[in-house]
């Protein structure tokens, strides 16, 4: 039996959980919300980390109803992500590590996301599309690691959603990725927008100029903003699952996992699905408890990785804002 | 249509088996993908039947071998083109083979790709399972020589032409993806491949350099968040 404690801290989102073998015990969160039109810094989002670090952990601590004793090991993502706030979440890690005694555990984050979300749904080996603010990746399992399979070129798709919400001054509260999805149900004239894929790899740059450099003649012409939101998910997406196709047909895999925060979109998720209903496979997707960055992943891919006997020496638990899927060897993982 | 068998069912298309005009011939359907936004749907289809029209006649005429092309219809959304009856994928036959042959059949895809780029054609979805290996004597073996053997290249729904080297590097590292993603073969493939395309493309140094800058941009990438 393994009780873990998990830190996560890459982004906006500050989050602590604890799992016990797979159940999650607690999953405490809070988000560093920026006025509309403004995107979050390193260095107020560290700010945040670090105001209010200490009662979510409190809170986990006490929702979990386990004592610090009974901890088996300390985990906290020790990358990708932004410097600062994943420095800020790290130290409070290792402190609580050093005061308690236990082992420490750095995990990679994009793993944590796919962890989690194989936990959650009981997808066994399934093709994953992992996209967040910060990335974009089809990813296939083989042979003890998580492989890129296609990914973007250049911005993450919730990126170039964050920034299109900015271009139309849409709130960040809870995230611009869901009012733009609200805003795109009222959606209905579609206006055609680059679509950009290169083989396995999708780029998002070009139509966020393109709507950048075209916003106001746009809005002359009689689109409204629930139009160009509702246009340009259904153009994004659209590469996403065309991508995720083409590994799913590659691999002759049946499954697919969406995780990461734009997995929570209502919108991906039934055009993937579709996409899955016409060639027969299953789609397996989470809902914003566990798509959106939390501390659960974190925990349970750490205990993963302690049941499989990794350790980590002091030395080795630093942070790190380049961190590929690619890199970490899955030893928990038998096939 | 009547007597057309699907056998496949790729990531945009469906394959159908059958005779046309007297001959075994292939049809691709691109099929209506019910996810995307019909508009969407209907500009992609026609782009990537034509782009994939134009780039099966342009590798014929400089000597690289294509599917010959028996009928094109927008309208009812496919192609009608030479079936190979007697071929593997490039995958199946790496899967398959002994090493000293997979390290000619290398080569040879490298020469391949060296002059499709070097007719600045960029095919746009380079993977194992877009490369077929056909026996020119009808016959259904594969690995024991490669004497018989000739390459075609399929599935040019995402090509385009394009004279600049960054297309042709981004071209030959989709290929590298899909190959570590793929195979593990003690050879190294896209080693080989790199000499072989090295011997029919005179501009090789620039879109070998080129390819090292687009490796380092997958790597450097921060993926914050």
């Amino acid at each position: 039996m393994v009780i873990a404690i998990g830190f996560e801290g890459s982004a906006n989102k500050l989050g602590i959980g604890i799992v016990k073998d797979g159940e999650v015990l607690s999953n405490c969160r809070r988000t560093y919300i920026t006025p509309p039109g403004e995107g979050f810094l390193p260095k107020e989002t560290a700010i945040h980390h670090r105001q209010n670090v200490l009662q979510v952990l409190r809170e986990a601590i006490d929702k979990s109803g386990v004592k610090v004793s009974d901890i088996d090991v300390v985990c906290y993502t020790k990358g990708p992500g932004m410097g600062a706030p994943l420095a800020t979440v790290a130290i409070v890690a290792r402190t609580v590590a050093q005061i308690w005694n236990k082992p420490l555990l750095g995990v990679n984050h994009c793993i944590g996301h796919i962890e989690m979300g194989r936990l959650i749904t009981g997808a066994k080996n399934p093709i994953v599309l992992y996209v967040s603010g910060g990335n974009t990746q089809v990813i296939a399992y083989s042979k003890k690691r998580y492989r890129i399979f296609g990914e973007t070129i250049d911005i993450a798709v919730g990126n170039c959603l964050d920034r299109f919400a900015r271009i139309i001054k849409l709130s960040n509260d809870p995230s611009p990725g869901y009012n733009i999805e609200q805003l795109a149900k009222k959606g209905e004239k579609y206006a055609l927008l680059p679509y950009c894929v290169k083989g396995m790899d999708v780029s998002f740059s070009g139509i966020l100029t393109y709507m950048e450099e075209r916003i106001e003649s746009l809005l002359k012409d009689g689109y409204t903003e629930a139009d160009l939101c509702y246009s340009l998910q259904e153009t994004v997406f659209a590469m996403l699952v065309e991508t995720t196709e083409r590994a799913l047909a590659h691999c002759e895999a049946t499954e697919v996992l969406i995780v990461g925060g734009v997995g929570c979109n209502e919108r991906l998720q039934a055009m993937m699905h579709q996409m899955c209903v016409e060639r027969d496979a299953k789609l397996f997707a989470t809902d914003e408890r566990f798509c959106i960055d939390n501390g659960v992943m974190i925990a349970h891919a750490g205990a993963e990785m302690f049941n499989s006997g990794t350790r980590m020496k002091w030395e080795d638990c630093f942070i790190t804002q380049r961190y590929r899927t690619d890199e970490v060897e899955t030893t928990w993982r038998e096939d | 249509m009547e007597d057309f068998k699907l056998i496949k069912q790729g990531a945009e298309s469906k394959l159908f088996k059958g005779r046309y005009l007297g001959v075994p011939a292939l049809v691709k359907d691109r099929f209506k993908k019910a996810y995307r936004h019909s508009t969407l749907d209907d500009t992609l289809m026609k782009e990537r039947i034509k782009a994939e029209v134009r780039a099966i006649l342009k590798c014929k005429s400089v000597g690289i071998r294509t599917p010959t092309l028996y009928l094109v219809d927008l309208h009812r959304r496919s192609i009608y083109m030479e079936y190979f009856p007697h071929s593997v994928t490039a995958k199946e036959f790496i899967f398959n083979a002994n090493e000293s042959l997979i390290e000619i059949l290398s080569v040879y895809i490298g020469k391949l790709l060296g002059k499709m780029h070097a007719n600045n054609i960029v095919h746009g979805d380079l993977t194992t399972s877009n490369i077929l290996i056909s026996n020119k004597k009808k016959i259904d073996i594969f690995y024991e020589t490669f004497d018989n053997l000739e390459l075609i290249l399929i599935d040019f729904g995402l090509s385009h032409t394009e004279s600049t080297v960054e297309d042709k590097a981004v071209d030959l590292y989709v290929l590298e993806r899909a190959i570590l993603s793929t195979h593990t073969t003690t050879c190294n493939i896209f080693t080989l491949i790199l000499n072989g395309y090295k011997a029919e493309n005179k501009s090789c140094i620039e879109v070998f350099n080129k390819l090292e800058e687009v490796r380092a941009r997958g790597r450097k990438r921060t993926m914050v968040g």
